[in-house]
């Protein structure tokens, strides 16, 4: 399908002895949020640092924006336009806020008017923007972490987990800010908060053992729960 | 001007301030304050070992790359100096020349050796620092024709940097005003610039990114950087600095051999200069050079007069004396690391 912005085909990865990824099969359209659900250790944050280049795919294609970006390295994959929020609020802690907002802009300074966007996004960034990003809290962190893969304008992101961790007051005003960030960027989320993916997402994967196992609209997921519960079991946490 | 001139990476303590200026003013008029021979190489080592220790901090605190190869190219700046005006003549094209032989050298090596090993683990590529520096140094004195061995090469330098060059026939403040100044101002502002130069890279859009890979290589991968490439241009940059600081001591003693500037001892030095002074803060390496350098040279002669100054006393003269001076420099170290874990211009600056 020409049409899809990322696709994944047969993708198998092994880390060491473990095979985790046993054949994901995924197409994302462009624009707006697909969720990646399920279990832990379903392999869902694997998928992610494969697209990534992170770990390398054992087997299988991944094509991204019309080109074949399997086994290519981090940086190349990067430079395509995909750009990655780790779950671990991974921000460079000796460095400000400026800095880790000015070494996500690789070509160019950073734009003002994007820089302002940003800002309304997530205002304590403009507060703390020459405070070392190591004495952020953690959603301060998970905030700037996100708006740095967002300096530029990417094709693509992949955000893993942003909720983990966070005060429920944060994650309030972050489904905000993805609100207004799909709009301009594709996304793949993963998540384990099942009301923040249920409120944000247009689609829905699920993972089992290494394979996506359902795809579909997340509307559809929502009004079925006996498929939500076949899916998910109890290991997600619903934040209720 | 001076945030310009420090690369906006001003001390942010007025401590630290009120001590570079100190350091700064006190390396400035050395010949005139100190007078003495022994004063102004103390004061000499001292330029040059910032230049040193701010490049193994380039790499080791900024970028976070052990590297045990440092010496040789402070050992291939001052064999390519001192080699060259010894076989050539003492001229100042043979020193440009010496110079740059040494530099294209040096980063040739340092290019080499980065290619080889930057993508592999940090203790393997330590580990070939090491080997590679070994073989340099046995290298270096098995060469005895060439290099003079263990001896080394002693070497007249150009005329204008030479003693007996008078540039006034009356001394001013009661300092011959001769080639040997001379010298000792070309080593301050060499070592000034090439530490600017230094603060100027870390400070700069390349800096950032050498502080974020050694913070997490993945995430700066993650970012769009090829972090080997950034790695090796990091060596390159402390391999030259390494180099010209080679040079200038070669310049300055007028002789180069292996004690002098291959020895695993200097390594060792420069590893505890760097830490004492702060790793990833540039203005460490003139905190912790002075010091270790003052303590080096001093420490034994301040022991002499305490244990003069306890005579009668029991056992203390005898922990005093100037015999023990290693052991209560090794204590220093100890209680250095112990109280200041992020070196004194870390603490300073109100780093844990």
């Amino acid at each position: 399908m020409a049409e899809d912005l990322l696709r994944l085909e047969g993708v198998h990865t092994h880390i060491g002895q473990y095979h985790i990824l046993q054949g994901v099969d995924l197409a994302l359209p462009r624009g707006g949020i697909t969720v990646l659900l399920g279990r832990n250790g379903a392999g869902k944050t694997t998928t992610l640092r494969t697209i990534m280049g992170l770990w390398k795919p054992s087997a299988g294609t991944i094509g991204f924006d019309g080109r074949a970006i399997g086994g290519l390295p981090t940086p190349d994959i990067a430079r395509a336009g995909i750009a990655y929020v780790p779950e671990t609020m991974a921000v460079f802690a000796d460095l400000t806020v400026r800095e880790n907002m000015v070494l996500a802009a690789r070509d160019a300074p950073l734009d003002g008017a994007r820089l302002d966007w940003i800002f309304r996004l997530f205002p304590a960034l403009k507060k703390f923007w020459q405070v070392p990003a190591g004495v952020l809290s953690g959603g301060q962190k998970q905030m700037l972490a996100i708006a740095r893969a967002i300096a530029e304008p990417r094709t693509l992101l992949l955000i893993d987990e942003p909720t983990k961790g966070i005060a429920p007051a944060i994650i309030e005003a972050m489904i905000g800010a993805f609100d207004e960030l799909k709009r301009e960027t594709t996304i793949l989320l993963v998540e384990q908060n099942f009301r923040f993916a249920a409120s944000l997402g247009d689609r829905v994967a699920v993972m089992d053992d290494g394979r996506v196992v359902h795809r579909g609209a997340m509307a559809d997921l929502v009004a079925d729960e006996a498929l939500q519960a076949r899916l998910l079991g109890l290991s997600l946490d619903t934040h209720q | 001007m001076l945030g310009s001139l420090l690369s906006d990476d001003l001390p942010r303590s007025r401590l630290l301030a009120a001590a570079l200026v100190a350091i700064v003013a006190a390396l400035a008029l050395a010949p005139f304050l100190f007078p003495g021979a022994a004063a102004i190489n103390t004061a000499a080592k001292i330029c040059i070992f910032i230049v040193l220790v701010a490049s193994y901090d380039l790499l080791i605190g900024y970028t976070g790359i052990v590297s045990f190869a440092h010496t040789m190219f402070f050992g291939i700046g001052a064999y390519g100096v001192g080699l060259g005006l010894y076989s050539f003549g003492a001229t100042w094209p043979v020193l440009f020349v010496g110079l740059l032989v040494a530099l294209v050298a040096g980063i040739a090596l340092a290019l080499l050796i980065g290619l080889m090993s930057l993508r592999v683990r940090a203790i393997f590529f330590a580990m070939i620092t090491l080997a590679v520096a070994s073989a340099f140094m046995i290298l270096a004195t098995q060469f005895s024709e060439f290099t003079g061995g263990e001896d080394g090469r002693s070497f007249k330098v150009p005329e204008l940097l030479r003693p007996a060059t008078k540039f006034l026939d009356a001394p001013v403040l009661g300092v011959d005003i001769n080639g040997r100044l001379a010298a000792y101002y070309l080593v301050f502002a060499s070592a000034a610039a090439l530490f600017l130069l230094a603060l100027r890279i870390v400070n700069s859009p390349f800096g950032r990114v050498l502080q974020a890979i050694r913070e997490n290589d993945m995430r700066a991968e993650a970012l769009g950087y090829r972090v080997v490439y950034f790695r090796t241009v990091a060596t390159l940059i402390a391999a030259a600095m390494a180099v010209a600081a080679g040079a200038l001591s070669a310049l300055w003693l007028r002789y180069t051999g292996p004690d002098t500037t291959l020895s695993f001892a200097i390594m060792l030095d420069i590893l505890l200069m760097v830490v004492i002074g702060g790793m990833g803060t540039m203005y460490g390496a003139v905190i912790g050079a002075s010091l270790f350098i003052l303590a080096q040279n001093y420490l034994q002669r301040l022991m002499g007069l305490a244990a003069e100054a306890l005579a009668g006393v029991p056992v203390l003269p005898h922990l005093v004396h100037p015999d023990r001076w290693l052991l209560w420099l090794g204590v220093l170290f100890v209680l250095s690391v112990y109280y200041f874990p992020s070196g004194i211009v870390g603490r300073l600056r109100g780093r844990k």
